[in-house]
């Protein structure tokens, strides 16, 4: 009856935030995954794409394909961006070798988007507890969709509702909701001033409306909107979506 | 070799004046309007969709319809002429207006022209050129360069051109709209009256009926094609139709996408010069048919810019365009379409580094009128950089390392393990505030973290036994 899931977890997330692929792990159990998490994954490729440097993106796609391509089940992946690499931009990059463009297919076809995924299995969920809770909400916090969950796989609404589900919080807009944060990429060291220009747009808006928690899906641009915040010593808390709910669940009742 | 990392210099020296702001605020309050008038129309996604077909199925069929366009002007009257490069254009298109030195040539709002840079041509040959639509005759006044393909003087502040009217025209100074148009207005009606030749651009051609289309919002267009008695409309070689009823459809995308219209104001068509017992027209209409690069563009894998009808969707809603202005871009064409079609129309290194000017954020492509995959074609267009002259050398080797690790599992978790120590050293959740080398350009405005001193595989080897 449980479901195989493969954790992709992404590079940034293994490396600096691995209490998130923890919170991952945690929301894909309860909703009764079977985690599994193969070893020899390493990062999507993705960045070397982007700077166009596709022989070097290739290579590590094909790994990380090959990797995926002998494991069965569901790929999640906690990364709007890495999901969107692997789902749009995989197939075509492997396309030179037809049987790498078929592997690149396959893999694609099986990947779904940490918010995606959850949202859809906590609807399943019947019995899903809903605590009564009669707490006035407590924090404003900002769901920031990232450009590529957002425009490349059509996320929003499914990163908003778990928050919404989040005790304490009040779910606030801001001008420009949906407007790229400024990190790009290698863009963000390419064209530094570019991007730290279009950051503060994105970090004023976020100021002007009060917002004490911010929270997404993409951990790069997390890192590039947090780094900015605390150079304003601005307190803001900056939290990926797998942890603001595994955070609920711990919170005492 | 070069090492052209200019985009970068030039954003830095813009962004430190007063024009980003100034566009900041007319790109949203264009992309405002657009929103308008997209949910104005419901049928607006499947006319992108025609849209989009109509050019691509011309795009493919491009030297059929060339042919077929250049017959029926011809059937109409008029002539054509074909010119390989900007030299070809400026010469053909000085020889039609030049038969005596000192003609009086007022221009409509054409993009092609300014590529061409065809203004100073034609003053070296002694004819005085005056531009009539409202933009660029402030661009021309301030002896400036148009910084949006649809909004010349999308830097500029109404400030900004009272002083210059008051200045240039010596009238005392006014910000009012209203009373700027009416200087501007009565400025140019002389020259609209006494004009030798008109020139006009070409949004669209009709490929069935010979026609060329223009739409402006100004009634300027209208004056310079009818009024003079010679027409030259210049045309770059990809931006035709099949047929009028196709040519409406561009249109109806194309004022909804660019101004946030239903309609521009005025949609100019002239077929042919003046017949006999028509009220008025040239008696010589003229197309320069443009290649200058497009041929190459065609033959590459950045073809599909070619499709673009010249909105400005994709300048509007650009986050990086909208920060740094379309002065930066150094170009005729701005902003996303810009960064693909420059590079590609002219000396490739010339503009190497502007397809690396987009974080990739998708939004140009969400709006494109003719749903163009714009970041697909800014990556193809790096990695042509890449291999030809790459304007981020430094970053060769560090891709090259990061590929060689990222493909070896064992060597992966070596590179994970240094990061550790890093982060050991730095202490967890602490943030590093300087970076070295090229990260610098991150610590320059950005915190950014340290590596956990357990990563995830550590933690799920020892939690979860192995895979």
């Amino acid at each position: 009856m449980s479901e195989t899931v493969q954790l992709f977890v992404t590079c940034i997330i293994d490396a600096v935030f691995p209490q998130v692929g923890r919170d991952v792990v945690e929301e894909l159990e309860r909703n009764g995954a079977e985690v599994e998490f193969p070893a020899d994954q390493t990062c999507c490729g993705q960045p070397a794409y982007n700077a166009g440097h596709h022989r070097e993106s290739t290579e590590v796609l094909v790994h990380n394909l090959e990797v995926l391509d002998r494991t069965t089940g569901t790929i999640v992946i906690p990364s709007g961006s890495c999901a969107d690499f692997l789902i749009h931009h995989g197939p075509r990059l492997a396309s030179a070798d037809p049987e790498k463009a078929a592997m690149a297919e396959r893999v694609a076809a099986r990947i779904r988007e940490f918010t995606s995924y959850a949202t859809e299995k906590r609807g399943q969920a019947a019995t899903r507890e809903t605590e009564a809770d009669d707490r006035p909400p407590t924090r404003r916090a900002f769901y920031h969709p990232s450009c590529h969950a957002l425009r490349g796989l059509g996320l929003r609404r499914e990163g908003e509702s778990l928050l919404d589900s989040v005790s304490g919080v009040e779910r606030v807009e801001i001008e420009g909701a949906e407007e790229c944060c400024g990190f790009g990429g290698l863009f963000a060291l390419e064209m530094p001033e570019v991007s730290t220009e279009i950051m503060n747009t994105k970090l004023d808006r976020l100021e002007e409306a009060g917002v004490e928690m911010l929270v997404g899906a993409d951990a790069a641009c997390l890192i590039h909107l947090e780094g900015g915040l605390r150079r304003r010593e601005n307190p803001m808390q900056v939290v990926h979506i797998a942890s603001a709910i595994a955070g609920d669940r711990q919170a005492p009742s | 070799m070069s090492q052209p990392v200019t985009f970068r210099r030039r954003a830095v020296g813009e962004m430190s004046t007063s024009k980003p702001a100034a566009v900041g605020r007319a790109a949203r309050r264009f992309m405002g309007k657009r929103q308008w008038a997209v949910d104005d129309f419901t049928p607006m996604e499947e006319t992108r969709d025609r849209a989009r077909m109509i050019r691509l199925h011309t795009l493919a069929n491009l030297h059929t319809y060339l042919d077929q366009f250049a017959e029926s002007v011809e059937r109409n009257g008029g002539r054509v002429l074909w010119a390989a490069d900007a030299a070809e254009a400026n010469r053909l298109i000085a020889e039609v207006v030049g038969r005596k030195q000192g003609s009086l040539v007022i221009k409509s709002k054409s993009m092609v022209t300014e590529e061409l840079e065809l203004n100073a041509h034609l003053q070296g040959e002694g004819h005085t050129v005056v531009e009539t639509d409202l933009g660029e005759f402030i661009v021309q006044l301030a002896e400036d360069h148009p910084s949006h393909i649809i909004a010349p003087v999308m830097h500029l502040t109404r400030y900004d051109i009272g002083d210059l009217f008051h200045r240039r025209l010596e009238i005392p100074y006014t910000d009012d709209p209203e009373q700027l148009n009416a200087v501007a207005r009565r400025h140019l009606r002389r020259f609209f009256l006494s004009a030798d030749v008109g020139i006009s651009g070409v949004n669209t051609g009709v490929a069935e009926t010979g026609s060329i289309i223009t739409v402006t919002n100004e009634g300027n267009g209208w004056l310079t094609t009818a009024a003079p008695r010679t027409h030259i409309a210049v045309m770059g070689m990809e931006r035709l139709v099949p047929t009028f009823a196709d040519a409406a459809t561009i249109v109806e995308v194309l004022a909804r996408s660019a101004t946030g219209q239903r309609l521009s104001v005025y949609t100019n068509v002239v077929s042919g010069p003046r017949r006999p017992g028509d009220p008025d027209g040239p008696d010589d209409f003229v197309v320069v048919i443009v290649d200058n690069g497009r041929s190459r563009v065609m033959a590459s894998d950045s073809s599909e810019i070619l499709a673009c009808i010249r909105c400005g969707a994709c300048l509007n809603v650009c986050p990086v365009f909208r920060e740094v202005g379309g002065h930066t871009y150094d170009h005729v064409y701005q902003g996303p379409v810009g960064a693909v079609l420059a590079p590609g129309l002219a000396d490739f290194a010339d503009h190497v580094d502007l397809p690396f000017a987009s974080s990739l954020c998708g939004a140009c492509r969400e709006v494109c009128p003719v749903r163009i995959d714009i970041p697909k074609l800014l990556v193809n267009q790096r990695v042509h950089a890449t291999r030809e002259n790459d304007p981020f050398r430094w970053m060769g080797p560090g891709l090259a390392f990061y590929a060689q690790a990222a493909k070896r599992p064992a060597v992966w978790k070596t590179v994970l393990s240094a990061a550790r120590m890093a982060g050991r050293l730095k202490g967890e959740g602490k943030w590093f505030h300087r970076l070295p080398f090229h990260a610098k350009g991150w610590t320059q405005s950005r915190d950014f973290p340290a590596p956990a001193k357990q990563s995830f595989r550590q933690w799920w080897k020892e939690n979860r036994g192995g895979t």
